[in-house]
Formats: structure tokens, C-alpha cells, sequence
């Protein structure tokens, strides 16, 4: 399944909505240049909506933690949205559950961001 | 080593990403195929589709002219699933641990790490040039149960 992104405005948060696989190629691109494309217009208050992400791999684990590192860098927040049992599986077996602000409510996740 | 082979298919692709995506693709099959659980296969995919990126990118470094072989093995206990570049070989103990505070926040570094987590065994041989990973992943008694009801 390919990869897609698609972006919403709430709240001056930009919900980016996934879909598909994020892995070595493609899907890991298409993430990144997300992020890079929000950060080039200001935007650094990102809500990344996995719900319909099937697939992860540890290219693009460390494609999220990329993308969080580069919107933190420029004060801005990055959290996710919605995992999948296996994303969040992956997130715990490589600790980085903890690190992630992780929401399964749009509505509360949008309300938190600074 | 007598690993007791029912089943053997082997491949040889070349170095690209869709060699990763094939390779993938036979592993959930076979382990389908072997009887494991909807969740086994998926982390059974996801480890050769590991190995298959580090002998792509890592060992071969997407050099046209060198191969990834892979071969899967189905043997009365286990699921073996072999993968081999041509590369300039891997220190497996010379990896950072990507768990540890300083590496944690890395964006590469985890692929050997999910290897490890998934399968059951997984045994590195540095071939000159080259390295070959096994992966083994035992089938438990419920998935043996499901083939045998097959």
C-alpha cells in the first residue's frame, strides 16, 4: 500500500493524516518532506494521525524520531495520533513510547499543544 | 547441519528496495504457510525485511553487480530463513545499542535490534566478502497444531 499524507488545519495545528506503510523509501520520504515542507512555512504545531498507518519499519521509526527532533529544534511540538496496535508495540520495544507525546483523542491531542 | 529440510526455496535478487519488498512478501507467505499466528508472521516479515535492508543498502550498498540471496527453510520445528550479501561484512557486537540513552534519539541503528526481537535465534557469519544472517523462529505448538489440521 502506498504511503499518503494529507494535511488539516485545526486550531493552528496542522493534523497531518497518514496512510499506508512507512518504511526505507517512499513512505519515508514522503514523511519527511511533510515535515520539512510544515517547518518551511512556519508551522511547528504537528499532530501526525497514524491510525491508518499498517505498516512501520525501523527506517521509519527513525524517520519520526527525525521529525520530532527537527520540529523540536525549532520550538515547535510534533506528537502522534492514533497508533495501531503494532506501531505502538514498536514504540515500546524501542523505549521510545516515552519519548513521544502520544494521543488517542484528536480533539484533547489538538487542546494540548502550547 | 542436519536441520531436518521440508521445504527450501531459494532466491537471488538483486540489490534494490524491491528486492526488500519481495523478500518481505516470501517471508509472510512462508511463515503463513508454516503456521504462524497473523501477529508471528508479521514480526517474521519485519525481520527479514531487516536483514534484507542491511544486506541492500549496508552489505551491498545498492551495488548493481552484487546479489542478496535469500532461501527460506521450513523444517519440522522451525521456520530458517537465510540471508546473504556480498558486501564488506558486519560487526553484529560492534553495533550501538540503540536502547541506551546517548543512541536513543538516533534516526538509524534499529534494524539488528527488531532482527533480535522477533526471531527466536539469529546467527551472523561474516563469509569474505559478505555476510549471512540466520534467522530462525521455532514454531510453537499452537501453529504446528494449525498446519497439521490442514
Amino acid at each position: 500500500m502506498t504511503m499518503k499524507a494529507s494535511n488539516r488545519q485545526i486550531n493552528g495545528v496542522t493534523v497531518v493524516d497518514m496512510s499506508g506503510r512507512i518504511t526505507l523509501g517512499e513512505g519515508s520520504v514522503i514523511l519527511r518532506d511533510s515535515i520539512k515542507d510544515l517547518l518551511s512555512k512556519g508551522q511547528k504545531k504537528i499532530l501526525l494521525n497514524l491510525g491508518n498507518v499498517t505498516y512501520i519499519d525501523s527506517s521509519g521509526i527513525g524517520e519520526l524520531v527525525s521529525a520530532f527532533t527537527s520540529v523540536r529544534n525549532q520550538g515547535g511540538e510534533l506528537k502522534l495520533l492514533n497508533l495501531t496496535k503494532k506501531v505502538h508495540d514498536l514504540l515500546q520495544i524501542t523505549k521510545l513510547y516515552t519519548v513521544f507525546d502520544i494521543r488517542d483523542d484528536e480533539t484533547a491531542a489538538i487542546g494540548s499543544f502550547k | 547441519m542436519d536441520r531436518n529440510v521440508t521445504k527450501r526455496m531459494s532466491y537471488t535478487l538483486a540489490s534494490t528496495l524491491e528486492s526488500v519488498n519481495r523478500a518481505e512478501s516470501l517471508a509472510s507467505e512462508a511463515a503463513s504457510r508454516a503456521g504462524f499466528s497473523e501477529d508471528e508472521q508479521s514480526n517474521i516479515a519485519m525481520a527479514v525485511r531487516e536483514a534484507a535492508v542491511n544486506a541492500v543498502l549496508h552489505g551491498n550498498a545498492y551495488d548493481p553487480e552484487k546479489k542478496v540471496f535469500v532461501v527460506y527453510e521450513r523444517t519440522s520445528d522451525a521456520l530458517v530463513i537465510t540471508i546473504t550479501d556480498q558486501g564488506k561484512g558486519l560487526d553484529p557486537d560492534g553495533l550501538p545499542d540503540p536502547l541506551a540513552p546517548e543512541n536513543l534519539m538516533k534516526g538509524s541503528g534499529r534494524g539488528i535490534f527488531l532482527i533480535r526481537a522477533f526471531m527466536d535465534e539469529v546467527k551472523f557469519r561474516n563469509i569474505h566478502p559478505g555476510t549471512e544472517i540466520t534467522l530462525i523462529k521455532h514454531l510453537g505448538r499452537s501453529a504446528a497444531t494449525e498446519e497439521e489440521a490442514q
